[in-house]
């Protein structure tokens, strides 16, 4: 099976299993007194300085572990607009992940304000849009690194700056899970007050993530009853897990450079092929987009066939979003560049990832020109 | 072979995938996404749920076969669930199954197969599809207890050609058996008995949340004309019909008739039901050439025993004369023609004939 679906998930790196091996007999509750508990609270906390110091944070307690991205895109959204003692208003992108866009439909039926900033027909957004959003009770603006269907970059620098203008108490959150695997991320550079991360997403666990959460900022936990995590997430810690996530982080920017290089030239001759082979086949996304995302529109075909018949002919590719039932349906994200339904539906998302090798792409175009003649 | 098996997540489609892997063929497995609660998801309870979808998936995986959801919600609701409601507004009584088998089932999904590349289309039906020097026949299913044929009588040769009906040469408890010695998930499952998109609730719930139109009130009438109690509204009354009529009288009272158009309910007596024929709409035979020579059985409704009759053309429409008068022939059912086992053929109810 040729894996094209790396945006979905990606194997775990070496690097990643090797921590978590080391650590297997490191078993203990990091919230004990004894030698067995301060043995993973050691583990735990060497994790979180390494992840604070890999995102540029000033602080390791600046770190907050989750089970994953999703979680921290939640503790990011309702933490801060509920942090306030009343809901506040929150700004968004048209574009957010669901983890992102419905954690702020629930601030709203817990009372709060949600302002959804559009995006162009390329999938970006404006940052003189989101400033303009902005008001006096904006506590949170949240728009993501990279889009996870497109690959779409936003200008997060920018967008903090316009943010500033705007409102200095405004606080900026990144959903950074799609994009970390490709794209340099410092806290410090970018200017943001929270980040998400998730592990699967760059060779790390599944069900491991972390906020980045400046120091001073006051969140209300989603998770509520222990304190751990700072009293920011209760629960008993993963050691393991953080681990692993760590590690994979390391191997991750280590390999970024390379990771680029090798993703580019891959995606890049898979799109030539594609194009010269298919009349009218879009490219869907902004220029300034993800090295490893390719979000292609065939004119006349349905996603759902075409990603059986990849699958059958051995390729595993993605397109809109995988609904509770498994069926494929017209994503959010689409409808918010002012795509038609029916162009949404002729897409599929082809994701490379740090496993793929240049020859994929030959085979990749092999089969999808085959397989989209039907 | 290549077959795509449309699996429900019921006991019956998932026998019917583990025939077809069992018989060697190259097998995947799709469940059809017909309808959506109003978060875009599948519903929770009833038929067709999230966990029916998971149990089709689950057996899918013991068979080591490939599964998909495929999305048909909106031309199921344009093909079946809009008609059912504008049917009911019309005094008529749908069967939705037959409208979601001629449009959705053995056409856009028997179209799908051949888009993924597959020969042949296998359901869970208990019904038996045989071929000899005519063509193709549409048979019965094996256990009469639960011949599924009725539902089935409007597919043509072309389509007979491509469908696999494996679980029609067997009983039911032959089908659970199986399911139990391949220790599916599903053997013990309950036969699901609703429309599966009105799910466990009452379908008139269902025509007032979804047609509200349908809820316009009237009169119950008696065969003189005079006014014996009210209803909410005809949708969800049907011809022959005892219960639920909300009148207290004396003996036994029945729908006799139903006006859409002055919202009226006639009730009466068991021999006012009696029709001596009806005329069908929208025929079609399975041989693709009229039967020879009118005599046939019919069937009126899906769990009505089939009877004599005569059938001769009329126009664009076929007259169906009963040997002896039959009671409780709806509009908008299917009449079905059968000669013994054999399916002739069938069509839509217009009106019935007194």
């Amino acid at each position: 099976m040729l894996y094209l679906d790396h945006a979905a998930t990606t194997p775990m790196r070496p690097e990643a299993w090797a921590a978590m091996e080391r650590v297997r007999g490191t078993y203990g509750n990091p919230s004990g007194v004894h030698e067995i508990s301060r043995a993973a609270k050691n583990e735990l906390e060497n994790a979180r300085e390494g992840a604070a110091g890999l995102l540029g944070a000033g602080r390791p307690s600046e770190i907050v572990f989750t089970a994953g991205g999703s979680e921290a895109d939640n503790l990011a959204v309702i933490g801060t607009a509920l942090a306030g003692g009343r809901p506040a208003h929150v700004v968004i992108s048209a574009v957010e992940h669901k983890a992102v866009l419905e954690s702020a439909r629930f601030v709203e039926r817990m009372g709060g304000r949600v302002s959804i900033v559009p995006v162009d027909s390329s999938g970006a957004v404006d940052p003189a849009q989101v400033g303009a959003a902005v008001e006096d009770d904006t506590a949170l603006v949240s728009i993501m690194l990279a889009n996870n269907e497109t690959g779409a970059l936003q200008p997060v620098e920018e967008i903090v700056a316009a943010v500033d203008a705007a409102n200095p108490a405004t606080l900026v959150h990144t959903d950074a899970v799609q994009a970390f695997i490709s794209e340099s991320v410092d806290v410090g550079i970018f200017g943001v007050d929270l980040l998400s991360l998730a592990a699967h997403k760059f060779g790390g666990p599944k069900g491991v993530g972390l906020l980045y959460v400046r120091d001073g900022v006051r969140l209300e936990p989603v998770v509520h009853g222990g304190s751990q995590e700072m009293g920011r997430r209760a629960g008993t810690q993963n050691p393991m897990g953080a681990a692993g996530m760590v590690a994979a982080m390391e191997a991750t920017i280590a390999d970024r450079p390379s990771f680029h290089r090798r993703v580019a030239a891959a995606r890049d001759a898979f799109e030539q092929q594609l194009a010269a082979a298919i009349p009218d086949l879009r490219v869907n996304g902004p220029a300034d987009r993800l090295v490893q995302h390719s979000h292609l529109g065939f004119p006349g075909q349905s996603s759902e066939t075409l990603l059986i018949r990849f699958d059958q002919a051995g390729l595993a590719a993605a397109a809109g979003s995988a609904c509770q039932s498994g069926a494929v349906e017209v994503s959010h994200v689409l409808a918010a560049m002012g795509m038609s339904e029916r162009h949404a539906a002729e897409s599929v998302r082809f994701s490379f990832g740090w496993t793929s090798q240049p020859e994929d792409a030959d085979l990749a175009a092999k089969i999808v020109i085959e397989e989209q003649r039907s | 072979m290549k077959v795509v098996v449309a699996m429900s997540g019921g006991v019956d489609s998932s026998v019917a995938a583990a025939l077809m892997v069992e018989e060697g063929h190259e097998v995947v497995g799709v469940t059809l996404k017909q309808w959506e609660d109003v978060d875009g998801n599948l519903p929770t309870a009833g038929c067709c749920t999230v966990g029916d979808a998971e149990d089709a998936r689950r057996v899918s995986a013991q068979l080591d076969i490939p599964y998909y959801v495929l999305d048909y919600v909106d031309e199921f609701r344009a093909a079946v669930v809009e008609p059912f409601g504008m049917s009911y507004l019309a005094g008529r009584t749908p069967n939705p199954c037959v409208e979601c088998n001629r449009t959705v089932r053995f056409n856009a999904l028997l179209e799908r197969t051949a888009d993924l590349g597959a020969d042949m289309l296998a359901t869970g039906h208990y019904a038996r599809i045989g071929q000899d020097g005519d063509g193709y026949h549409l048979r019965k299913g094996v256990d009469p207890g639960k011949d599924q044929s009725y539902v089935l009588h409007m597919l043509t040769q072309a389509q007979l050609a491509q469908i696999q009906l494996p679980v029609g040469e067997l009983t039911k408890p032959a089908v659970r058996e199986h399911a139990a010695r391949l220790g599916l998930r599903t053997a013990g499952k309950p036969d699901s008995q609703e429309i599966c998109f009105v799910g466990d609730g009452n379908y008139r719930d269902f025509l007032a949340d979804h047609f509200p139109e349908t809820a316009r009130p009237g009169p119950i009438v008696d065969m003189a004309g005079a006014v014996v109690g009210t209803h909410p509204g005809t949708a969800g009354f049907t011809i022959g019909q005892r219960r639920g009529l909300g009148v207290a009288l004396q003996e036994p009272k029945y729908v006799v008739d139903i006006d859409s158009e002055t919202s009226t309910i006639v009730i009466g007596d068991r021999h006012d039901l009696l029709a001596a024929g009806c005329v069908v709409d929208d025929v079609s035979f399975v041989s693709g050439r009229l039967p020879a020579g009118g005599a046939v059985e019919v069937k009126v409704r899906y769990r009505s025993r089939p009877v004599p009759a005569r059938l001769s053309p009329d126009g664009d429409q076929w007259l169906v004369v009963f040997d002896d008068p039959q009671p409780a022939v709806a509009p908008g059912q299917a009449a079905v023609f059968y000669r013994g086992d054999e399916v002739l053929g069938g069509g839509t109810i217009e009106r019935s004939i007194q």
